[in-house]
């Protein structure tokens, strides 16, 4: 999956005087303040951290507080998804418009009707809503499949995404798995495409190319 | 579906312009087109059927069936085609939706209703906040449903709306996992606290109801916390000021500091009080008591019920953060603390014992400002006091903490007598003092505890003069018992004979009193005290060793007499637990530093 990234941070905190007899508490503290936010100087969410603390001396603020500045070097495991990277997530709600899911558990993305493919046709069995392709039988989604979807947009302040399963390589993670070989295939020869060569990488995760697969798809769409 | 039973009326009353007439019926997906297609049309200036539908959202009372029946369809509709909501362009039409109260509907409109939030706040991470808004608005009824919350009728409505608020809660927290963090603070904001007593009830109902329910997982501390911030929110306005200066005999709340067989001249002679008398016309008719009075009882309502589930353990934690963050800090709390007796009532092993060793801590620690630790040790004196849940073994450890905490004092500190000086330490003499007024006969039983007993006279008897500083009455029950007990070599130092407090303790105690801060003394919140009675050591039930030989006082009417011979024979003196009556159901005789509730049926 994408947009994960682990940042290396030089960081300095500033620590309330009245936290000085328990500066890593107060350190950690304030790092977990970070945590599922989007911070626009790390550009991402951070999820975790790796914190040590650089030197046993700090800088003391001058002021009313004098606060005193903890230098750090952290590794943060930062969440940053932008436009075309392709997320996993899993499906918690399925509607014949639109498709809910969960990303690492905290990030919930939608994907509206207009967003999900022709090939996929809204379905009712056995009393359960789910989306079946129509060229690939055995391709379903319905809650709780892990899918792979395109970011659309990531609205940074709320961490909900807008996602989109245009593109052919977006669908069940368990099925684009397991016909990763034939799908690769089945898709150049249906849409008879000559340059998707590249397009596998280390078997199951795929490039970035996915510009180009938009349009594509787009023209395949058919909508009202 | 509602939707294509009520589609023909859709047709003629609010889609019409919409549609040809080769429709007669609609299937649900049409409808969505519809309303997708009203919601377009804004942004090319053709408001019409986006105005209309706006109006729909409107009726709110009195619907007839067809009105219904609309609302209904345009709601299911709507929830269909939400992702084309836009939140500037649409405005109208959302607030009237987050305006629509669930309580004026009937069953299908408030399902189609939620249904639409549950679409709103999972389409678009922008919703989520005004949908949680609205369905914490649901929690309380409106103001006309006040008196029918407790008719039948009433009941079954709020059942009817609660269930599907929470469950609707629920399912946004399963489909935006970031929600519940997002809920408690407005959980929090929106806590209707200056309300009616029935509505802050029905609000803090809705707050358990959370805790334990399926999301509590992640809202459970904050909505303990919360609630208890409510309570000492009220408990503060019920200021001590107030009530002060009321005649005692007017008094609805009468503290006595004697019994009548300990100390029996104060009040009379010196006409002294102790500044904890609520009167009759500041707490009688005194709204925000009796809505404090509800709270708790619903608090210990839901404890117990947590207790049954076996949940008392994790619930314990969060409380006892509030009480440490808001309880220990508010000044002289009054009633809010016995939420923390109720919860260690409950579970003696576990929450019992963290209680007592959390207030120890406190005291001890210098991390913690001098008056925080001074209400501790107020509060663990009292708690080691009161509660009959008590093993003799824990109090005697906790107890052994002090004791050495004062004796290490002495020796490291030293010095001549000062009040304000030395505040901590006289206030650690004075719990220590206070907790074997009410317990000398089983600490004295507890054999490993002996050696600790008699470094007390040491620490008594040390230059800083505690028993001249604590407070006299306290000093004088101690000094009492503890000769009868034969617990110091020499007794003269011990005649003590002063007033109820003196120049000395009201400087130790400071500005805040806190030498008189006994926060576990009888609750006088008429509903409360039948949960805390049982577990209440009143000072009629405690037994002074120089109460061995004597009899009982002649003024004590006979049926007194009579509990007290039970209470003696069901006392075996080797059992270091045994000087409680164990039944705390029955009438207390009186008590010191006490304050009754009259009012009550119980009272005396």
């Amino acid at each position: 999956m994408e947009g994960l990234k682990v940042s290396d941070a030089n960081l300095v905190v500033y620590v309330h005087p009245s936290k000085s007899n328990k500066v890593p508490q107060a350190v950690l503290r304030e790092l977990s303040s970070l945590l599922f936010r989007f911070n626009e100087s790390f550009d991402g969410v951070v999820l975790a951290y790796d914190v040590q603390i650089q030197d046993k001396i700090a800088k003391i603020l001058p002021g009313f507080h004098p606060y005193f500045g903890v230098k750090l070097k952290a590794k943060l495991l930062l969440f940053a998804p932008k436009p075309n990277m392709l997320l996993e997530g899993k499906v918690v709600k399925l509607t014949e418009r639109s498709i809910h899911v969960i990303v690492l558990g905290f990030s919930s993305a939608i994907i509206t009707g207009e967003d999900i493919r022709e090939d996929f046709n809204h379905k009712i069995k056995h009393g359960d809503e789910l989306f079946a392709s129509r060229s690939q039988k055995r391709h379903v989604i319905k809650v709780g499949t892990m899918i792979r979807f395109l970011v659309k947009s990531f609205d940074e302040e709320r961490l909900h995404i807008s996602g989109s399963l245009l593109p052919a390589n977006t669908g069940s993670i368990r099925w684009l798995a397991r016909h990763s070989e034939d799908f690769s295939v089945s898709d150049r020869s249906t849409r008879k495409r000559s340059e998707s060569e590249g397009e596998l990488v280390g078997g199951e995760t795929y490039s970035l190319n996915n510009d180009h697969q938009i349009k594509k798809s787009k023209k395949h769409r058919i909508r009202e | 579906m509602g939707a294509e039973e009520f589609g023909y009326n859709i047709k003629e009353q609010t889609f019409n312009e919409m549609e040809d007439d080769d429709f007669n019926h609609f299937s649900d997906s049409e409808l969505v087109y519809h309303v997708r297609d009203a919601l377009n049309s804004v942004s090319s200036g053709d408001c019409d059927s986006y105005n209309q539908l706006v109006g729909v959202m409107h009726h709110s009372k009195g619907l007839a069936p067809d009105e219904v029946a609309l609302l209904v369809t345009s709601l299911k509709a709507l929830s269909g085609a939400v992702s084309y909501i836009d939140i500037s362009l649409h405005e109208a039409l959302l607030s009237s939706i987050f305006d629509m109260n669930m309580w004026n509907y009937g069953p299908d409109v408030m399902d189609a209703l939620l249904g639409l939030i549950i679409s709103l706040a999972s389409s678009n991470g922008k919703y989520v906040e005004s949908c949680l808004e609205m369905l914490v608005s649901s929690f309380t009824p409106p103001f006309s449903f006040i008196d029918m919350l407790k008719q039948p009728r009433g009941i079954a409505k709020k059942d009817q709306v609660l269930s599907r608020v929470h469950l609707a809660l629920k399912h946004i927290a399963d489909l935006v996992p970031l929600a519940p963090s997002k809920l408690c603070p407005i959980i929090s904001r929106k806590m209707p606290i200056y309300e009616k007593e029935p509505m802050v009830v029905v609000y803090a109902e809705n707050m358990l109801k959370l805790e334990s329910g399926a999301i509590g997982e992640f809202v459970s501390s904050t909505m303990l916390m919360a609630l208890m911030d409510t309570l000492i929110d009220l408990d503060v306005d019920i200021g001590w000021d107030g009530i002060l200066h009321d005649d005692s005999s007017k008094g609805i709340f009468q503290m006595e500091i004697e019994d009548m067989d300990d100390f029996a001249d104060y009040d009379e002679e010196d006409g002294t009080e102790f500044p904890r008398e609520l009167s009759r016309k500041s707490l009688g008719g005194n709204s925000t008591a009796e809505k404090l009075d509800s709270l708790m009882v619903l608090t210990f309502e839901h404890l117990k019920s947590c207790e049954v589930s076996g949940r008392l353990t994790e619930v314990f934690e969060p409380l006892l953060a509030s009480f440490r963050i808001t309880v220990l800090t508010a000044y002289k709390s009054k009633f809010a603390q016995f939420v923390m007796f109720y919860a260690c009532a409950l579970d003696p092993e576990n929450c019992g014992v963290r209680f007592a060793v959390l207030l120890a801590d406190i005291f001890a620690c210098e991390d913690y400002p001098l008056s925080f630790r001074m209400s501790a040790v107020a509060y663990l004196a009292s708690y080691l006091s009161r509660g009959n849940f008590l093993s003799a073994p824990l109090v005697a450890s906790i107890l052994k903490r002090l004791v050495d905490w004062c004796f290490e004092y002495c020796n490291r500190k030293g010095g001549e007598m000062n009040p304000t000086s030395h505040r901590l330490f006289y206030s650690g003499c004075q719990a220590i003092m206070y907790v074997l007024c009410f317990r000398m006969k089983s600490m004295i039983d507890v054999a490993w505890f002996k050696p600790h007993l008699l470094l007390i006279e040491q620490i008594l008897k040390h230059k800083l003069s505690p028993l001249k500083v604590c407070l006299p009455s306290v000093v004088e029950e101690f000094c009492r018992q503890a000769e009868a007990a034969q617990l110091f070599t020499s007794s003269e130092e011990f005649n003590f004979n002063d007033l109820l407090e003196s120049e000395h303790s009201r400087a130790f105690g400071g500005m805040e009193r806190l030498d008189m801060f006994f926060p576990f003394d009888p609750c006088l919140l008429k509903k409360s005290d039948r949960f805390i009675r049982p577990h209440f050591v009143y000072w009629s039930m405690v037994r002074p060793p120089y109460d061995d030989d004597e009899c009982i006082s002649d003024e004590d009417v006979v049926e007194e007499e009579l509990d007290l011979d039970v209470s003696k024979m069901s006392i075996t003196p080797r059992n270091p637990l045994s000087y409680w009556i164990s039944n705390g159901l029955e009438e207390p005789r009186g008590m010191p530093a006490r304050i009754r509730p009259s009012t009550s049926p119980e009272s005396f």
